[in-house]
């Protein structure tokens, strides 16, 4: 595994993209998610809201990283709060 | 199709494909994340560099300039390849021995290995010994592939049509296949004009392919890169040089680990993104129409 | 069916627009129209077969003739280039890798994906659609990004340099594709055969092999069919994890350059012998490809 080079901060990353598939996993086995329309213009489940939450989050670190001097936490703290949005009221 | 039966057991399935395919996705993209955050010198030798790499790879004029050829690019070929394949699809005849002959003939270009269709390309543009390079000097056109860009874009967009132009057809022709008798003999009856069954028969009927065909298409010509690399190496001097040829020299060329999984994480986010688009627009589409025959 | 409304209300469209046109106006119109389509695909033809016709050509040439003067068709006939290749075995083995690596491939996804593709025309379940959606992705995935760290894994696991190495590196593309096609082959079946069997008492295994499996043979044939081609044409992975025992064909065609400038003959009898293969296969499907083509979705 050693030519994987693990660091701590990528490991922390995929741990938590792992305990999202599983956490929404298990909300799923508790109660099934109904497709449903928000303020976006598709109707999603609740996976394809979790889906476009994260694929924004990467572009917007990708932005915020490249093009502006502003913190990468700053970035981190808009994608959440993004996320949550979506997932709320996507 | 829409009576599909609730079953978690299904996983079991699924399974032996999953570990398969993780096991060529999922540990390979974990590594290029680790790399693309550290300074790797070698197998003792690494420094944690944050985001640093990110910062220059989408910064680096290079990339980026490679990125908006390679934008070009595939709209060009796209904007090509498209209308002629349509085209093609709708002469070709549709029984017959000539069906038959016709459907191996045109397939023949998708069945040659990348690299050679590069080298076909390379020999037949060559002025002294290729064909083409040949006539068109005779012609006394000016044609020079290693030094002028200009000549060197035109043979690859020509390469790429005479390459992938054959899987657009095909794809239109089937879609056209599927097309009952009924419909055309109802516009006989109406007389309807060529153009009025083009128009309101056939392309309807071809949407569902196109929509496939413009997503392989787009896809293949985004990673394009045996083809121009073995035909002009990417020049003259960086005019033919596209992203996978870009990452490809900095990954192996170079040795720049950490550089080129940053670049390697952002081209495949770009690729992300656009095809979860494809991907939505094609599965909104067939839950809007009643489906026919298969998904 | 749908269509018959549809038409209905088409069909009004085509009267008003055009039905100012008399029939011997029209018969001879259509025998003039499918001429020039003839004449159109002809040329269509002719223009795709030159580039492949002038390797042909070059590889029945000497290098003499080949450099000495444009030739049309070769003057005098050899077959050293062939030749050559057939009594080199450091050129022979270069196809028998590649055909070893591609068959190898072909195996090993059609077997995974069987099932896999059944599940999804079958089934829901938790995290299909996504499921799904990340296949595709590989198979969109550009091959360089993934050039390193396949290096690393295969030489870490004691794979590199082995024909299996490219089979399942090539798997990363191919089992997707091959799921995508069969689930549409799969989806025409209808479910009520499914029913049935399993009332007469057949357990799964035995369903899916004694009757579903035969039930899609055009469908695989067309997916095996893909599955050669994308295996058979790709170049970067398996260059990038191959040394000497499992070297490609397409990677041993870059050896013709020498220091005496580069075999044409050579190169060009090589490039011929990786086009047959195709044409074989293409040969073998040719009733169903065009059904194949749309991923078995018209």
């Amino acid at each position: 595994m050693s030519w994987m080079v693990w660091t701590m901060p990528t490991a922390i990353f995929f741990s938590s993209i792992a305990a999202m598939l599983a956490g929404m996993t298990i909300w799923e086995i508790l109660s099934p998610t109904i497709e449903r329309k928000g303020f976006l213009p598709i109707a999603t489940t609740r996976g394809d809201r979790l889906f476009i939450g994260l694929l924004s989050a990467a572009f917007i670190h990708l932005g915020v990283i490249g093009f502006t001097a502003l913190s990468i936490w700053i970035a981190l703290a808009v994608s959440a709060v993004w996320l949550l949005v979506l997932m709320r009221w996507g | 199709m829409n009576n599909k039966v609730p079953n978690n057991r299904a996983w079991l399935l699924v399974l032996p494909m999953l570990v398969l395919v993780a096991f060529s996705a999922i540990i390979p993209l974990m590594t290029v994340v680790n790399y693309s955050v550290q300074d790797v010198l070698g197998p003792n030798a690494r420094f944690f560099t944050g985001t640093e790499w990110f910062q220059s790879m989408l910064n680096d004029d290079a990339l980026q300039a490679a990125f908006l050829r390679q934008i070009s690019f595939s709209l060009i070929i796209l904007a090509i390849q498209i209308p002629l394949g349509i085209g093609i699809a709708l002469i070709m005849p549709k029984r017959g021995w000539q069906a038959s002959a016709v459907l191996i003939l045109i397939t023949l270009p998708l069945l040659i290995p990348w690299n050679v269709v590069g080298s076909i390309w390379q020999i037949f543009t060559r002025g002294d010994i290729g064909l083409m390079g040949w006539g068109l000097r005779e012609l006394g056109i000016e044609y020079n592939i290693t030094r002028n860009a200009g000549d060197a874009w035109a043979t690859i967009i020509l390469m790429d049509v005479w390459h992938w132009t054959p899987l657009v057809a095909m794809l239109c022709y089937s879609g056209l296949r599927s097309i009952p008798e009924a419909y055309y003999q109802a516009a006989r009856i109406d007389r309807a004009s060529k153009w009025a069954v083009f128009r309101y028969i056939q392309l309807p009927k071809l949407t569902n392919v196109l929509v496939i065909a413009v997503l392989l298409r787009f896809m293949h010509s985004f990673m394009i890169y045996a083809e121009p690399f073995v035909l002009t190496g990417g020049g003259p001097g960086s005019a033919t040089t596209f992203l996978s040829q870009s990452l490809t020299t900095m990954a192996v060329g170079q040795q720049d680990l950490g550089p080129s999984a940053a670049f390697s994480l952002i081209y495949f986010l770009v690729i992300l993104l656009v095809s979860w688009v494809f991907y939505t627009t094609i599965m909104n589409m067939q839950k809007d129409k009643p489906p026919h025959g298969g998904a | 069916m749908s269509y018959k409304l549809e038409n209905s209300q088409r069909g009004e469209k085509y009267n008003t627009i055009f039905s100012k046109i008399s029939p011997a106006q029209r018969r001879n119109r259509n025998a003039r129209s499918r001429w020039r389509s003839r004449l159109l695909l002809g040329l269509y033809l002719v223009l795709m077969i030159l580039p492949i016709y002038w390797l042909l050509n070059m590889s029945l040439q000497t290098n003499s003739e080949i450099l000495g003067s444009m030739t049309l068709w070769p003057q005098n006939l050899t077959f050293d280039n062939y030749i050559g290749i057939f009594t080199n075995s450091s050129w022979y083995m270069g196809y028998v890798n590649s055909m070893l690596y591609v068959a190898m491939n072909m195996l090993i996804t059609i077997c995974v994906a069987l099932p896999a593709a059944y599940a999804f025309s079958r089934y829901t379940f938790i995290g299909d659609k996504h499921l799904f959606f990340w296949l595709l992705t590989n198979l969109m995935a550009p091959p360089a990004v993934f050039l390193l760290p396949y290096f690393q894994l295969y030489y870490s696991v004691g794979l590199f340099d082995t024909h299996i190495a490219v089979a399942l590196a090539h798997c990363l593309f191919n089992i997707p594709l091959a799921i995508w096609i069969l689930e549409g082959f799969m989806s025409s079946v209808p479910k009520e055969i499914d029913e049935t069997a399993y009332i007469d008492g057949y357990s799964f295994p035995r369903f899916f092999v004694k009757i579903f499996i035969p039930m899609i043979r055009s469908g695989i044939g067309v997916t095996l069919f893909f599955l050669f081609m994308f295996s058979w044409v790709e170049l970067l992975l398996a260059r990038t994890l191959t040394a000497t025992d499992a070297q490609p064909i397409g990677m041993i065609m870059t050896r013709t350059s020498t220091a005496s400038g580069i075999d044409w003959g050579t190169l060009a009898a090589a490039g011929v012998l990786t086009i047959i293969p195709g044409i074989l296969v293409v040969y073998f499907v040719r009733n169903h490809i065009a059904k194949g083509f749309a991923l078995g979705r018209t």
